[in-house]
């Protein structure tokens, strides 16, 4: 009798809390992922969850979701301890997550998406296309996403995506809106509209738990924040009260340069030329049409866009990883500021535009950058293992100098590492993209083409990174730069191209408000719809 | 010569309604692979799932004096050993082609082994009719010329396939489950944090791909041989896997590819009075695979996860 009252008592006393977790400890072998973390958000509130990669905070999200098991600690939702053992679980408890890689299936329509794992009418049932349809209208129409059911996820914009992603937690009746990195992939009118259908959400008396890195969102649309670094609690606070300057501070543990410093730009002659270039993607459907540039010695060009619009492809074409339908590219050399002759280098092949003076940082560094599996040694040489001083007559390794080439590349570039004979996949991302960057920085190219550089690493990296950029185009070499972080292009780039639909549909002064970026970049329509 | 007697076969009844039963041989493990591969686990065990089928069967029908047990004890048997493949490839996140193959050889292995043991080293008997599956005759249906023999007087168990096939196509596109044996398929991670359950789904799946192949072996030795042999499976696994693919992963689809391989095992017998080498006239079905997937389908898309073990806590 006597424990019941108890019980009920607290079930009584309401929380102010939505989500609580308390002393949460969470260890992989050899990494701490979460060290004793706090979290503790308002009901009604919209919580950033902020700090650099490997701060935890996708550890500590997980862990809510029931993805991760803690090791200790304890959970609380509405004031309640409880356990979650699965995602089940949590979409019971009525916490939902948009992941930062959308967890959507790309053949499947949106209804199949939204209603998987929670079908009208159960599992044993058809499948009942009418009755989903009715209820993903009318959540659509309740909380203003209009989407249609029927269309299949691929041909989505990954707006369109986030939006199916948002719809899929409310049909499950969730509260608690975890979103990971929801602006990552959005343009900024994009983002302004994500942000207004969040700000109804909460008036609606959702919860959202917002994990992101850039400071300028957090102090826009957050109420409070918990900062995390190194798996530990190293700030809780309230966004009215703070500022950019003191959340990056708690974030690095030390002051961060959140502007780059750069001098005015001092252009020479045109060092690569592309004129009308043309391309087929992998579906061989046109995605290049007519581009035409000119990237000068000691600028950074930077190409602006949605992803999507054909700059991978483009950046493969110029790196001779895929053939071009048409157009032409040509590299001259620069001595005394003067351009030697140019060289037409459209069909050199990848291997042929390296040896002409070409580096290239890709946007996927598993992917096309590095062999994950191997040593620094080996990564280190990549793509230049044919020089004299790593092989014999370009067939028998020469592994001192490898040696000595791969430790110089670490100590110039602060590539933190246990050895030179590490396996790739034992870096933390931000140290395997500057491994990348230095070995392309090494060869002491004419022309360097960095696609997205610093894709998921941490401040402290994209610092570096960007004082390199920004150090080769003082050196003289022409810069092109292909990021979808639009202020990393607007900070770093002396001239800003706007890529829409595989076409540059503008170029203009890193002056450009942010505003008038976006607008190119969809088309130059007001409506990104 | 050749074109008189490939017309005369063309024209037959009898051709037709072994093409019709070959294909029905092979569309049940071809479904029951479909079941796997759309779940996302690949799966090359058919062959030895319908050779342990066909072994227990004749076995347990013996034993039992009843046919009917027989086939329940292929059934069970077919799917103890895709249980195997499940556990190693679902929990142990082995190679799933490599599970497979020794799944096959195993079985080949096993059978080999206890065909002498059980049998004295006598071998099996043909058996009974009594305990052989029955052929069905539809009355006066199965009395109209040609379409009569070729439709309405087949084993019990091409119209049980028949039954099979059209619920998994109803199942797999038209059903709850069927969207989330897809969904697993294709991205087991997105499944799973949409509250599926990813290795359920894949165990279900792997089974049900052993129930249908051992099925399709008590039809082969209690139905069309009536007897065991050694090996008697003879490659038929792997023709129903090429069926799968070569039917885009769609239960119809692979239906109409286990017409087309089941329309080259019945020619090539009956084309031996053209002169030409019986054992050339035995690759047709083979190379008929091979220029199926060539030429008729070009590339095919197979389930994005296919073959990816999947662990929820990689991430």
């Amino acid at each position: 009798m006597q424990e019941s009252t108890v019980i009920t008592r607290s079930e009584e006393k309401s929380s102010p809390y939505a989500v609580e977790m308390r002393d949460i400890y969470k260890a992989w072998p050899g990494v701490v992922a979460s060290n004793h973390v706090n979290l503790q958000v308002k009901k009604g509130e919209i919580h950033a969850l902020v700090g650099e990669n490997g701060a935890g905070k996708s550890t500590l999200m997980n862990i809510l979701y029931g993805i991760v098991k803690p090791d200790s600690g304890e959970v609380l939702i509405n004031g309640t301890a409880v356990h979650i053992s699965g995602p089940r679980d949590a979409i019971r408890l009525g916490i939902g997550m948009v992941h930062q890689h959308f967890m959507l299936i790309p053949p499947l329509t949106v209804a199949e998406n939204i209603v998987l794992g929670s079908e009208p009418g159960g599992i044993a049932a058809p499948y009942d296309r009418k009755r989903a349809r009715a209820d993903i209208l009318a959540l659509s129409k309740r909380y203003g996403l209009p989407i249609d059911p029927d269309l299949r996820i691929e041909k989505l914009s990954v707006g369109q995506q986030q939006r199916v992603e948002i719809l899929k937690m409310l049909y499950r009746g969730a509260d608690i809106l975890v979103m990971d990195e929801p602006t990552g992939v959005l343009t900024p009118q994009e983002t302004d509209e994500l942000f207004l259908v969040l700000r109804d959400l909460v008036k609606q008396g959702k919860t959202i738990i917002f994990i992101t890195h850039k400071l300028r969102e957090v102090l826009e649309i957050t109420d409070a924040i918990t900062v995390l670094r190194r798996g530990q609690n190293v700030g809780e606070l309230v966004t009215k009260q703070t500022n950019q300057r003191e959340i990056a501070r708690a974030m690095v543990g030390r002051d961060v340069l959140l502007r780059v410093e750069k001098t005015p730009a001092n252009p020479g002659p045109v060092v690569l030329h592309v004129h009308d270039l043309e391309a087929q993607s992998d579906r061989d459907l046109a995605c290049l049409h007519k581009v035409s540039l000119d990237v000068h010695a000691g600028e950074i060009l930077g190409i602006a866009g949605v992803e999507g619009n054909g700059q991978t492809e483009l950046v493969e074409v110029l790196t001779g990883m895929r053939k071009p339908t048409g157009g032409e590219i040509t590299m001259a050399d620069v001595k005394d500021g003067q351009a030697g002759t140019p060289k037409n280098i459209t069909t050199m092949g990848a291997r042929g535009v390296r040896v002409a003076g070409m580096s290239h940082i890709p946007e996927d560094r598993r992917e096309s950058g590095l062999v994950i599996t191997e040593s620094i040694e080996d990564n280190s040489i990549l793509g230049r293992h044919r020089w004299q001083q790593f092989s014999w007559r370009g067939m028998v390794l020469q592994l001192k100098n490898i040696a000595s080439w791969a430790q110089k590349l670490i100590d110039e570039f602060d590539v933190r590492t246990p050895s030179a004979t590490a396996a790739m996949s034992t870096l933390s991302g931000g140290n395997q993209q500057k491994l990348i960057i230095a070995r392309e920085l090494e060869a002491n190219p004419i022309v360097l083409i960095a696609s997205q550089p610093t894709r998921g690493v941490d401040i402290g990296a994209i610092e570096f990174i960007h004082r390199q950029l920004i150090a080769q185009r003082d050196a003289g070499k022409a810069v092109l730069l292909i990021s979808a972080e639009l202020d990393e292009i607007r900070s770093l780039s002396d001239r800003i191209a706007v890529m829409y639909e595989g076409q540059i549909v503008d170029i203009v002064s890193p002056d450009a408000t942010e505003e008038e970026l976006g607008i190119l970049m969809t088309g130059g329509h007001q409506d990104p719809q | 010569m050749f074109f008189p007697i490939l017309g005369r076969v063309l024209i037959s009844a009898d051709f037709w309604q072994a093409s019709l039963q070959f294909a029905a041989l092979l569309l049940l493990p071809a479904l029951g692979g479909l079941l796997s591969e759309r779940s996302g686990v690949i799966n090359l065990a058919m062959e030895g799932l319908m050779l342990i089928g066909a072994y227990v069967g004749v076995m347990m029908a013996i034993a039992t004096h009843s046919v009917w047990l027989g086939v329940l004890g292929a059934v069970i048997a077919g799917g103890l050993l895709a249980l195997v493949h499940a556990i190693v490839s679902i929990n142990f996140m082995a190679n799933q082609t490599v599970s497979g193959i020794a799944i096959n050889l195993a079985a080949l292995g096993l059978t080999n082994f206890l065909l002498p043991i059980q049998t004295q080293g006598q071998g099996i008997r043909a058996l009974d009719d009594a305990l052989r599956l029955p052929q069905l005759h539809w009355g006066p249906l199965a009395n109209i010329p040609f379409i009569g023999p070729v439709l309405f007087q087949q084993n019990i168990i091409f119209y049980v396939a028949i039954i099979i096939l059209v619920g998994i196509q109803f199942l797999l596109f038209r059903t709850n489950i069927g969207l989330r044996i897809r969904a697993v398929g294709e991205h087991p991670h997105a499944a799973d944090t949409a509250g599926v359950n990813v290795r359920l789904v894949r165990y279900a799946c792997v089974v049900s791909s052993g129930l249908l192949s051992g099925l399709a072996g008590a039809f082969l030795s209690l139905g069309i041989a009536g007897i065991f042999n050694q090996n008697m499976t003879a490659g038929q696994g792997y023709i129903a896997l090429a069926a799968v693919i070569f039917g885009k992963y769609t239960p119809v689809g692979a239906a109409a590819a286990c017409l087309v391989f089941g329309l080259g095992e019945a020619l090539s017998p009956r084309l031996q009075d053209t002169g030409i080498s019986a054992n050339l006239l035995g690759t047709l079905p083979y190379l008929l695979t091979l220029v199926a997937l060539v030429g008729l389908v070009g590339r095919t898309t197979a389930p994005a996860a296919d073959g990816v073990p999947y662990e929820p806590a990689s991430e």
